[in-house]
This record gives structure tokens, sequence and C-alpha cells, in this order.
């Protein structure tokens, strides 16, 4: 790979900044006038963001009484203010789990959506920052997540715990938690199945995992919400059912180096004060960042 | 969860009581509802646009203004509308008269692609197809792993060729097919991102390489309004013949498909149901219009119903109810036929207006256990008390409680329950004039 990490990083996140940023420069095309024209595209650029029609319109009345109460002066200075509102929504992690230490995490969500993946650039990162890592493998359903897993431990020269697929999920984790303690790890990150919140009995098996891991971790537990960005208006209910069932310490945001604007996160993050811990911009090892609400919010806006 | 299209317009007409007509400010409060739905069910915002346009028209027109129900006539308008957007129901792939045909799959990653391919595999097969599988992602650790798992559960060859070059194993599968006598030949690709170039690039040259009879884009239902982008990208660079919706098993409403239709013009040709090899499905284009908009949908249910109950053990059942026979032993065999078909949550979702209600029977659950003590309670009783449950007084409660271990409050729920479920069989019977196998007949006691 030529690139570096850091253009790497940058790169991913900037196709999401340029095609909101487009949306946002055609508003500024239109010239200085806030019109009635003027606050439907923006409300339009913000829809199509996946912030939803609710958090947009709600966005869009909030500027409406800024710009008027303070009589601002053109459109780019209600852009400009729209950046610190859609921040504003969003809080900060008053403590990272992912930082935490020592600390066992255990990765949900719905399929697909980039759990063992980011376990595994996570597990990296951590290492290479001198964490002593162990992974656990509770993920024993999907076809061979096991040894997807098992190729992210050796590419971040973690060990891995694992049991034959079919197992009981909440057994490998007993198991990985009985492994730490013995080699004394100070981060345990858990990959779990990937589920349909929808679903009554996974979503108790999850919380059977939880149990015994609150019941054999020698250190705190969390939980962390791993969320597509592509994911449109479903994952608010997504993010709620989980919460309901684990009660989440964050959100690890992925696929960001496409075209979709993770606008669903804002609106997540917002509802249920949950905290955006890293944001996934591609699928090599390297390719995790680190979360800043007003960075992220110039990037949607296409103001950096 | 969103409120459904039918409550909202019974929100914006209730207020409009008392008077005959509709105004036009009364249809653009109705389109504003419409509007929001769709927005809500992630239907792209341009695709929202065009669609309430061309609504306005109608519903100005003389069918709204002149009803005296306007909001179910908005209803069905929009249903209308909706399922004609999203085209016919023809789920079958069209193939050439060569051999093998080719099947490629599409799709950003994670959309469920390998799932698919062997899902398709499989359906194939129970067409009489000799199918193969091809694995052509080499990039995803353990993905040729994870659809060799797929095909050897399923007793169906997966090709995985050699080296690391996707466009040779693809062509190189082909002899490979010819050589094992398979008839159609299931492409699996890495996923990828429809702004990656080299990428896109590869997708192409596997494409050429094999050029198959039919290419297919997977597209999770949970997508949001980037699927359009996604999708023009694969429609320009690969153009894809149809698409197949993924994790439909959810509660998501899916908007996506109709956008991704809209735009691209691609058929739906299937849906995926579950992470299970049998959960693929033909797209109906009417019941994802009720879905989009949230009203349910019972015609999956009652097919739910029918797929699961064995055939002879159903018409045994439609003769009896027809004949109002429905006995207890009748309805331990739908109750178990019940548990077949899902979970609890999985069926209140396909009940119209049930949507809302859903958080509130949140602990509801068919599990084994009661199922269990159902049919312990039902085992205790005597052949007759089957056949005729008004025979079981209070003294033979108390001795079918004491038989079953159960107490003489589960007796009387299960009796009430049974009631219910009579009553509700009675109604399908009269709707559906014909009645095949199961019945949503869920009661406390389950
Ligand atoms: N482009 C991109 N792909 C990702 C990212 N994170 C994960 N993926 C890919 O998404 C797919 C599903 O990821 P996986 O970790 O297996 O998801 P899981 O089912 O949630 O464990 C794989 O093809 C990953 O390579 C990301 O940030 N960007
Ligand atoms: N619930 C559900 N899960 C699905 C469905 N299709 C695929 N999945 C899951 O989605 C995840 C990604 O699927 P996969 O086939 O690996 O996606 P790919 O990266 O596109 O090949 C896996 O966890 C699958 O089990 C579906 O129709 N329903
Ligand atoms: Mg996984
Ligand atoms: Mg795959």
């Amino acid at each position: 790979m030529a690139t570096s990490w850091l253009d790497r990083l940058s790169g991913g996140l900037g196709r999401t900044r340029d095609k909101l940023g487009e949306g946002i420069n055609v508003l500024l095309r239109r010239g200085p006038d806030v019109d009635d024209a003027f606050w439907d595209d923006l409300e339009e650029t913000l829809i199509v963001a996946d912030m939803g029609p609710g958090a947009a319109a709600d966005i869009v009345g909030d500027l409406r009484d800024v710009a008027r109460r303070e009589a601002l002066p053109d459109a780019a200075a209600v852009i400009d203010r729209l950046v610190g509102a859609i921040a504003g929504r969003m809080p900060a992690a008053e403590n990272d789990p992912l930082a935490e230490d020592p600390v066992t995490v255990l990765f949900v969500g719905v399929n697909g959506t980039g759990k063992t993946t980011s376990v595994g650039k996570i597990a990296a990162a951590a290492s290479r920052s001198g964490r002593k890592v162990l992974l656990a493998s509770a993920d024993t359903f999907r076809a061979a997540a096991i040894e997807q897993l098992r190729v992210w431990a050796q590419r971040a020269e973690v060990p891995l715990v694992e049991r034959e697929r079919g197992s009981d999920p909440a057994s490998v984790v007993y198991d990985a938690l009985t492994e730490a303690r013995r080699v004394g790890s100070d981060m345990v990150l858990v990959d779990t199945a990937g589920r349909l919140h929808t679903s009554k009995d996974l979503m108790e098996e999850l919380r059977k995992v939880q149990r015994v891991a609150v019941a054999q971790s020698v250190h705190p537990v969390r939980s962390v919400l791993v969320i597509d960005a592509t994911t449109g208006q479903n994952g608010l209910v997504q993010a709620r059912q989980f919460h309901d069932a684990l009660g989440l310490d964050g959100i690890v945001l992925t696929k960001l180096d496409g075209t979709a604007k993770g606008g669903i996160a804002v609106a997540i993050s917002r509802d249920l004060g949950l905290p955006i811990l890293r944001l996934g911009v591609g699928e090599a090892i390297e390719d995790m960042q680190p979360f800043d609400a007003t960075e992220f919010a110039r990037a949607l806006v296409g103001r950096v | 969860m969103f409120e459904n299209l039918s409550d909202r317009l019974q929100g914006v007409f209730a207020k409009l009581t008392g008077r005959g007509k509709l105004s036009e400010a009364d249809v653009d409060a109705a389109m504003r509802e419409v509007r929001l739905a769709l927005l809500e069910a992630d239907v792209n915002f341009a695709v929202v646009k065009e669609f309430v346009a061309r609504l306005r028209e109608r519903a100005i027109g003389a069918e709204v203004m002149k009803s005296l129900t306007p909001g179910q006539q908005v209803v069905k308008i929009v249903l209308e509308e909706l399922t004609g957007l999203m085209g016919g129901t023809e789920s079958r792939l069209a193939f050439s008269g060569r051999v093998p045909n080719v099947v490629m799959l599409v799709g950003l990653q994670g959309s469920g692609k390998t799932t698919a391919a062997a899902k398709l595999a499989n359906l194939l097969r129970k067409q009489g197809r000799r199918p193969m599988l091809v694995a052509c992602d080499v990039y995803r650790p353990a993905a040729i792993d994870q659809l060799e798992t797929l095909g050897r559960e399923l007793d169906i060859p997966v090709y995985r060729g050699e080296g690391s070059d996707p466009v040779a194993i693809a062509r190189a599968s082909l002899k490979a097919a010819v050589a094992d006598m398979r008839d159609v030949v299931i492409v699996d690709t890495a996923g990828r991102l429809h702004v990656d170039e080299a990428m896109m690039d590869e997708a192409a040259r596997i494409k050429t390489a094999v050029k198959p009879d039919q290419v297919l884009m997977v597209i999770d239902a949970m997508t949001g309004q980037d699927a359009v982008t996604a999708a023009t990208a694969f429609a320009e660079r690969v153009d894809f013949d149809g698409v197949i919706v993924s994790k439909l098993d959810g509660d998501a409403r899916g908007g996506a498909a109709l956008s991704v239709r809209s735009v691209t013009g691609k058929p739906i040709k299937f849906v995926g149901v579950s992470e299970k090899m049998d959960g693929l499905e033909p797209f109906h284009p009417d019941r994802m219009a009720r879905r989009i908009l949230g009203m349910g949908d019972v015609v999956t249910l009652i097919e739910k119903a029918q797929e699961t109950a064995d055939a002879e053990a159903s018409a045994q059942m439609e003769d009896r109810l027809r004949r109002n026979e429905f006995t207890l032993d009748d309805f331990l065999v739908q109750m178990k036929q019940l548990r077949k078909m899902g979970s609890l949550d999985e069926i209140l979702g396909m009940i119209p207006g049930m949507g809302a209600n859903r958080a509130a029977l949140k602990d509801a659950k068919i599990d084994e256990k009661a199922l269990d003590r159902t049919s312990a309670i039902i085992q205790s009783m005597t052949a007759k008390e089957r056949v005729k449950p008004a025979l079981i007084n209070g003294q033979r409660r108390e001795r079918i409680a004491n038989g079953s271990g159960a107490t003489v409050t589960d007796v009387n729920r299960l009796l009430k329950d049974f009631v219910q479920a009579k009553k509700m069989i009675q109604q399908m019977t009269k709707q559906k004039g014909r009645f095949r196998g199961g019945l949503p007949g869920f009661g406390q006691g389950m």
C-alpha cells in the first residue's frame, strides 16, 4: 500500500465530505439569500445524509430561529452555524471504553455491519500502543466467522480464544475471561454474531453473553454497537433495541469510506445520548479513525 | 416504530370531520404525511419528490375529494402507485440455453452476497438444477471458507480455483463446472464500494470473463438514502439484471428496494428473510408496498402458515373447519405449527396495526416450555373433552390441572385461548374462502 495511514483515513472521510459538501456547495451557489427555497434545500441535504426527516426538520427549525434572532447575514453564515448545530447533538465520550484500562468490550450489532473487522482494527491499534489484548470469538453461528477473526488476530498479533462453531457463545466468553485472568490481559474484545434486533431469542442470547461476561470479568464490561454508515432510519430502532437489551456505552460507525454520510449516527447519538467512539474508513487494519464531533460535522457539511 | 401511513392519515382527516369535501389545503396536509412516511421508510428523497407530485394530481382528482373516507382513499391510491412502481412479480431467472448457465452476485460489503449465493444454489437445486458455487472473494478474511462451509452444509460443490485473481478463478470455474456436469454456476464476488475504481473494474472484468445470464445486485433492506447512489454506479459499471433485497426479516421498512427499482429500473427478484439456507423468497410488490407504509403483511402471514402446515393434516383440518368441528387436538397441532413458523415477534410484525403494539408485547413469547405445558394440559383431557370443551366444568378443570401439573388458571386461560382461536379461524375461513393449515391463534398462555 503506497498511501500513508493518515492519507487513507482522510481520503476515506474526504469522499463522505465531498459528497455532502457538494450538496452544501450547491446551496451556497444559490447565492447569499436565505429564503424559503434555501431552507428547503438545506433540509433536503440533511435528509439525503440519512439524518432522518424528523431530525432534519428540527435542525433546520433551530437554525431558522437563530438566523432570525441573530440576523445572520447570508447563507454561508447559516451553514457555519449548521456545523455547530450538528456537533452539538452528539455527546462527547466522557469515558471512552476503548481507552479504558483494564476493560472487556462486547461488539454487537445487526448482520454485516463490520463488527469482526472493527474488533481486528481496534485490537491492532491497542496492541501497538502497548495494551495486552485478547480476542474472543463469540460468533459461533455464521459460517467461517471464527476463521475470519482468527485472521484478524494474526494480523493484529494478539491471542484468540475460540470454540468450535455451534457452541454456546456465552461459554466462549467464559473461556476467554478465564484465559484473560490467567495471562493478565488488560483488554478483552469480544466479537459477537450479527443479529437483528427483532429476534427475541438472539437478543436474549446476547444478554446471556453479557451476564456471563459481567460475572467472569475482573474488568469492567462495556458494550459497543457497530453501525454501518449506509444504514437508514432503521438504525435508530436497532440502536434503541440493543440499548434496551444491554445498556450500550458507545458506537463505532463503519464504512464511511463510501458515499454514505452516516447521518443516522447523529440521530442515534442524539436520541440515546451515546458517544461515537471510532470511525471505520476501509477494510485494511489501519482504517480506523478517532471521532471528533466538530470534525465529523464539518466533514458532513463539507466545511473543513 | 414509526406510525403507519393509515394511522397518520386518519390523524389528518380526523380534524376535518363534519365537512363534506376536501380542500386543496387538506390534500396538502395529506401529502405531507405521505412524504414523511416514505422518507422515514428510507425511500430516496428524489424518488419521494416525484412520487408525491404524481400522487397529488390523483388525489386532487375526484376520487379523494368526493370520498366519504378520504384517508382510506389516499392510502389505497398510495398502495396502488407504490405497487406499480415496484413492477411485476417475476422472480424467475431468465437463463439462456447454454450450459452451464451463470449467475453473478455483486454488491457492497456485508450486504449478504455470500449468503444469497448459497441460498440461491439451494433454491435452484430444488428446481432440479445442478448448481456449483464459485468463490471469487479473495479479499475478505475467510470469505472462501465461509462459502465452502455453506456449500458443504448444503452438499453443493464450491470451486475455489487457484491463485488470487478473481477473474481467473471465475473463468476457470466454467470448465470445472462442465467437467463436473454442473448446469448452473453461481459466482460469489467480494464486497466493493461503488467509488472504488479498481474494484468496480474488477467486477466488470469478471463479468466479461464469464458472461453471466444474470447479474444480481444484493442490497441490504436496512440501507438508507445512499442505496440509489450505489445502485446507480453498479448499474453503470456492471449493468446488473435484478436485485436481491436481503435481511427483510427485520423491521426495516425497506424503502431502499423501492428507490433502487425506481431509479435503475432493475426488477427485484428475491428477498432474503433469514440467515438460514431456505431464507430466500420470491418478491411481492404489493406486500413490499404495505411494508414500506408500515401496514403489515397479512398475506405473508397466511402463506407462512400454509407452508409450515403439512398438507394432509391441513386438508383434514379444512374439512373439519367447514363442519365447524375444530377441537382442542386441532388447537394443539396449530400451536405446534405456529411455533415452526417463527418467532411471535416476527409474526406480530406481519399483522396490520401491530407495529405499534409490538413494544407492549415485548415479553410475549411462544417458548417450548409454554408449549409443553399447553400440550400437557390438553393431554390430560379425555378424548371427549377435547372434542367438546363445553363439557369441561369446574371439577373437570381441577382434575385436568392436577393431571398436568398446571393450575386451574392455566386451564382456564387455555380454554379461553381456544375459544378465541376458533373464532379467528372461522373469520379467516370466511375471508379466504379456502383455509389451509395454520392459524395465528396465539394467546397469553403460550
Ligand atoms: N469499505 C469498508 N468496508 C468495511 C468496513 N468495515 C468492515 N467492512 C467490510 O464489511 C464486510 C462485513 O464486515 P464484518 O466485519 O465481517 O461484519 P460483521 O458481520 O459485523 O462482523 C466485510 O467485507 C468487511 O471487509 C469499513 O469501514 N469500510
Ligand atoms: N437476518 C438475515 N441475515 C442475513 C441475510 N442475508 C445475509 N445475512 C447475514 O448478513 C451477514 C453478511 O452476510 P454475507 O453473506 O457474509 O455478506 P457479503 O459480505 O455480502 O458476502 C451475515 O451475518 C449473514 O448471516 C438475511 O436475509 N437475513
Ligand atoms: Mg462478524
Ligand atoms: Mg461475501
